[in-house]
């Protein structure tokens, strides 16, 4: 499927959720489907993102908390699948798109071209909710899921190992952050 | 974890410490310097424990809890410090509030010497991540010593690791008779 179509349809359907991107073309289509200021973007901490958003989603009970990132990010950190479970917060949606390939340093073969399977390997950490989704289409029901806050889902997005023009967010992080907090009517400190 | 009926008063100082200025999210790797800190995380219904893979996720979790209205503390021991190098880059980024409590190995009356490359190379690491170190040198300043850090971390955004000296932690026994 189409990256960007998949996550502008996605994000449109979801315009409460607290967004949280790993580094890299992810955070290029999140920013490419419109900046918000509940957007969270990574600009390096590979392997942090799901974390962060488990950070966030602990907090935040009642708002859903979406991380997007790349197979190679959430490889980085796949750990952090195994203490997301544990705690399985309901608010939480981990969507991975997956090309196969480490986009942003050459286009390498990633360990999901190269026999991992994903979802089993989130299925297997304990994570409730997991699925693998192969069309745009299919965002629909996932934001409605997201938007449910019912269960700590992971998706694996199947995405083109294409390369959409760059949209790079802010790279400013007190701005980011500060801007974060604020839409959640919180101080700096 | 093992089940001290008597925890050392340190211990539970810290965790009084943690209290006080109204900690949220306490995420750990197991360690039995901070078991009494740990088992009392998991027991408080207002505190949300997070059991960690990896000493680095516990970072980036503390970034996410700041970001989303709550204060985290990382427990963790000197040998996971240097796991957690590059996501410190986090922190410093975008300047979060950040307080790791770390228990030292690898210094006084340290048996494993595979604990010592990290944990002579501790205070330093931190340091050149940006990171302040305080320690606690005694048992009695414990509660000093992390409730002014907490003040660092949270009231003027520092980040700031505690070290709690293996003195003050006392020797392993780790020969079982």
């Amino acid at each position: 499927m189409d990256r960007r179509l998949f996550v502008a349809r996605l994000l449109a359907k979801t315009p409460d959720a607290l967004v949280v991107t790993g580094l890299g073309s992810a955070s290029y289509d999140v920013f490419a489907a419109g900046d918000r200021d509940h957007n969270y973007y990574l600009w390096g901490a590979m392997g942090g993102a799901s974390s962060v958003a488990l950070g966030i989603a602990l907090a935040q009970p009642t708002r859903p908390v979406v991380v997007i990132t790349g197979d190679g990010e959430q490889m980085m950190g796949i750990g952090s699948l195994a203490t997301i479970a544990a705690k399985s917060p309901a608010n939480l949606s981990i969507v991975v798109l997956d090309n196969g390939h480490y986009g942003e340093t050459g286009m390498q073969r990633s360990h999901s071209s190269l026999g991992t399977d994903l979802v089993a390997v989130a299925r297997g950490f304990g994570i409730a909710q997991v699925q693998q989704l192969q069309t745009v289409e299919q965002a629909d029901a996932l934001a409605e899921h997201i938007n449910a806050r019912k269960a700590t889902t992971f998706v694996q997005a199947l995405v083109h190992a294409d390369e959409p023009p760059r949209a790079l967010p802010p790279r400013d992080g007190p701005f980011i952050k500060n801007r974060f907090r604020s839409a959640l009517g919180l101080q700096p400190f | 974890m093992n089940a001290n009926p008597n925890p050392p008063p340190w211990q539970k100082d810290i965790f009084q410490a943690i209290k006080d200025a109204g900690v949220q999210q306490v995420a750990y790797v197991p360690d039995a310097g901070h078991s009494y800190v740990i088992k009392s995380a998991i027991a408080d219904p207002e505190i949300t424990d997070v059991v960690l893979t990896t000493e680095e996720e516990g970072v980036a979790v503390a970034a996410g809890a700041w970001l989303g209205g709550q204060r985290a503390v990382l427990l963790m021991q000197s040998s996971g410090v240097g796991n957690c190098m590059n996501m410190f880059s986090l922190l410093s980024a975008a300047d979060i509030p950040f307080l790791t409590i770390v228990t030292m190995r690898g210094e006084y009356a340290e048996f494993n010497p595979w604990q010592a490359p990290m944990g002579r190379a501790t205070q330093a690491a931190m340091e050149l991540m940006g990171i302040h170190v305080m320690r606690v040198r005694r048992p009695e300043d414990a509660h000093e010593v992390v409730s002014a850090a907490l003040d660092g971390a949270f009231m003027a955004g520092a980040r700031i690791a505690v070290l709690i000296g293996q003195d003050v932690i006392g020797r392993k026994k780790w020969e079982r008779n």
